[in-house]
């Protein structure tokens, strides 16, 4: 067997291993932590038959391995439960929230990957220069500031100050595609924000290290110009660690979306996970936690498989 | 000793902030709960920063919510470090299925998001301060664990580790005598950086509500308090990302000099 396919073949299992044991922890932390889930959902109001008439609704009198792996397969045939807050199935509410929370996500990475890649390579070209410098406290400031400021910010200044762009992203079934993208403008511009800083940081870091080697300096001594350098010989080297970089950030989108999505009251998935963990739903935390995980590690796979292909030692071995 | 200017103003404005933390009381013009006008009230010379959504002193808000802010982020801070550094230099000095153990429980907690986990978490368990401490404390741990780790695994095959463990010094004396010294440094960089993340989080945390609860100020609360003014151009919700940006960026500016320092110390005699 080809040895990139029996690699690719174990970083996939393992990768659905980690999900496994995701779960666990999902669970362990839902479920077995000090004080019991009914308890905590009736709160001071709970009477001894209250308490006893949840204990038996949620199953938390069977034990706990048995309510791990009934919770597991009903959630690998796509069943999630149902909410306790509103007795809705929690599948059916969820998957339009994932749509919408995914077209944000997507919309925010087209805007800031080409912008950070470009971003980076510039900062490289004028490393220790103005440009560079600028860039470099521009996206330090950025980092700096929590999603939800730095939305807040913005609302202040695109939608009371300048009247540019709506404050809150509502969006409806039956929206047009450039409604519903000028809807979502406002929110695309800070998750931007939020992921440029760190992704820029890192490119401009991966692009340097390459610019270290000798090829680099050969390339210098047969007097290329800096640009050509950089895109030519410098950045095909560097695009196994910047995949990486991205996708890593795209990882971190997905946890700024939880922020932003309340900011801008946007009917998405961590707005759902948001109001749920309030109001002390554990199914739903429990299954918007699986999702959120399930994403994470599978970015970070996609960015293990990416690196590895773009390996050419890998790729031919001798 | 010279210290460069850029470190200098960090360690003003950390010092600052620490400053106003510790003597709120003394400081804060009015009382925490205090209400003292009507609902925003522009900046004048009786309130500096105006008032909040219901007549409280914005600036004395901001003092205490600063109090509150600082002392979680300390405290989480301080438990993830001796957590994460104690046990990432026995996993590297213990190695064998001890580490093992240790890494991957590390990289199995990094596989889920930490504002996930600890949403998940909190859906279960009652918000209140020691809570939110331990739960931010353990999560962070994992990230110091990593560091602190793969430090030690580089110190732990100097020759003197190996004189001290010829020398017949038990497994407590190598780690904190022989390791934990020289790994210092990037661990206290680190610890700059760890301090600034949960000022973040604990932020983010209260202003999804789950955070420090009402009666108390904090720098996320405080904007949750008056996000709703934000729509009609007041600015009050805006002031923490102020208070919380400068303080990132002078914390940093110190960790970035301590690192500097520390790494060119190593290089030779400067």
């Amino acid at each position: 067997m080809h040895p990139v396919i029996k690699l690719l073949a174990q970083r996939i299992s393992l990768g659905l291993l980690l999900l496994l044991a995701a779960s666990v922890l999902i669970f362990i932390g839902t479920q077995i932590l000090p004080g019991d889930v009914a308890q905590s959902i009736l709160g001071q109001g709970a009477t001894p038959e209250t308490l006893a008439n949840l204990r038996a609704e949620l199953g938390l009198n069977d034990p706990p391995l048995t309510r791990y792996f009934n919770w597991l397969f009903a959630a690998m045939q796509g069943d999630l439960g149902t909410a306790l807050t509103n007795g809705q199935d929690i599948a059916t509410s969820m998957g339009k929230r994932l749509g919408n929370t995914l077209f944000l996500a997507f919309w925010a990475a087209v805007v800031a990957v080409p912008m950070a890649i470009i971003l980076g390579l510039i900062a490289v070209r004028y490393q220790g220069r103005w440009p560079d410098r600028v860039i470099s406290s521009c996206t330090l400031a950025t980092v700096s500031v929590p999603e939800f400021l730095l939305g807040y910010i913005a609302i202040f200044f695109f939608s009371v100050q300048f009247r540019l762009l709506p404050s809150l992203a509502t969006v409806y079934d039956g929206m047009g595609f450039w409604d519903r993208l000028y809807a979502i403008a406002l929110p695309v511009i800070v998750l931007v924000l939020v992921v440029l800083g760190h992704m820029m940081r890192m490119t401009r870091a991966a692009i340097l290290n390459v610019m270290q080697s000798p090829y680099v300096e050969t390339a210098e001594l047969k007097g290329l110009r800096k640009f050509t350098i950089i895109a030519r010989h410098a950045f095909p080297n560097a695009i196994a660690p910047v995949v990486n970089v991205v996708m890593l950030n795209l990882a971190y989108l997905v946890v700024g979306v939880v922020v932003v999505e309340v900011v801008f009251v946007y009917p998405g998935m961590g707005q759902y996970l948001v109001d749920h963990v309030s109001k002390r739903d554990v199914p739903v935390v429990q299954a918007c936690g699986l999702v959120f995980a399930a994403v994470y590690i599978g970015l970070n796979l996609v960015a293990d498989v990416v690196s590895i292909l773009a390996n050419p030692r890998l790729r031919h071995p001798k | 000793m010279r210290i460069p200017l850029a470190a200098l103003i960090g360690l003003f404005f950390t010092g600052l902030y620490f400053f106003a933390a510790i003597f709120a009381d003394f400081i804060a013009p009015y009382g925490m709960a205090e209400v003292v006008g009507d609902s925003w009230e522009p900046a004048s010379a009786a309130h500096w920063l105006g008032t909040d959504t219901i007549g409280r002193d914005l600036l004395s808000r901001m003092i205490f919510g600063g109090q509150t802010t600082i002392f979680v982020a300390t405290v989480a801070t301080l438990l993830s470090f001796s957590m994460g550094s104690v046990l990432g230099l026995f996993a590297a000095v213990k190695g064998g299925w001890v580490d093992q153990f240790l890494s991957r429980m590390v990289d199995l907690m990094m596989s889920i998001p930490s504002l996930i986990s600890a949403l998940v978490v909190l859906s279960v368990m009652p918000v209140t301060l020691p809570v939110l401490i331990l739960v931010m404390g353990i999560l962070d741990s994992t990230r110091v664990f990593r560091l602190s780790r793969a430090v030690a695994v580089d110190i732990n095959v100097m020759d003197y580790v190996e004189a001290a463990r010829l020398r017949g010094e038990k497994q407590m004396w190598i780690i904190f005598r022989e390791i934990l010294p020289n790994a210092l440094s990037p661990l206290v960089a680190e610890m700059g950086l760890r301090f600034i993340f949960m000022v973040l989080f604990i932020s983010t945390l209260s202003f999804l509500g789950l955070g420090v609860q009402p009666p108390l100020a904090d720098w996320g609360g405080i904007v949750k308090e008056n996000k709703d003014g934000i729509a009609y151009g007041i600015m009050a919700g805006l002031i923490p990302a102020f208070a919380i940006a400068s303080l990132a960026i002078s914390v940093n500016l110190v960790a970035d000099w301590i690192l500097t320092r520390t790494t060119s110390l190593k290089g030779g005699r400067g």
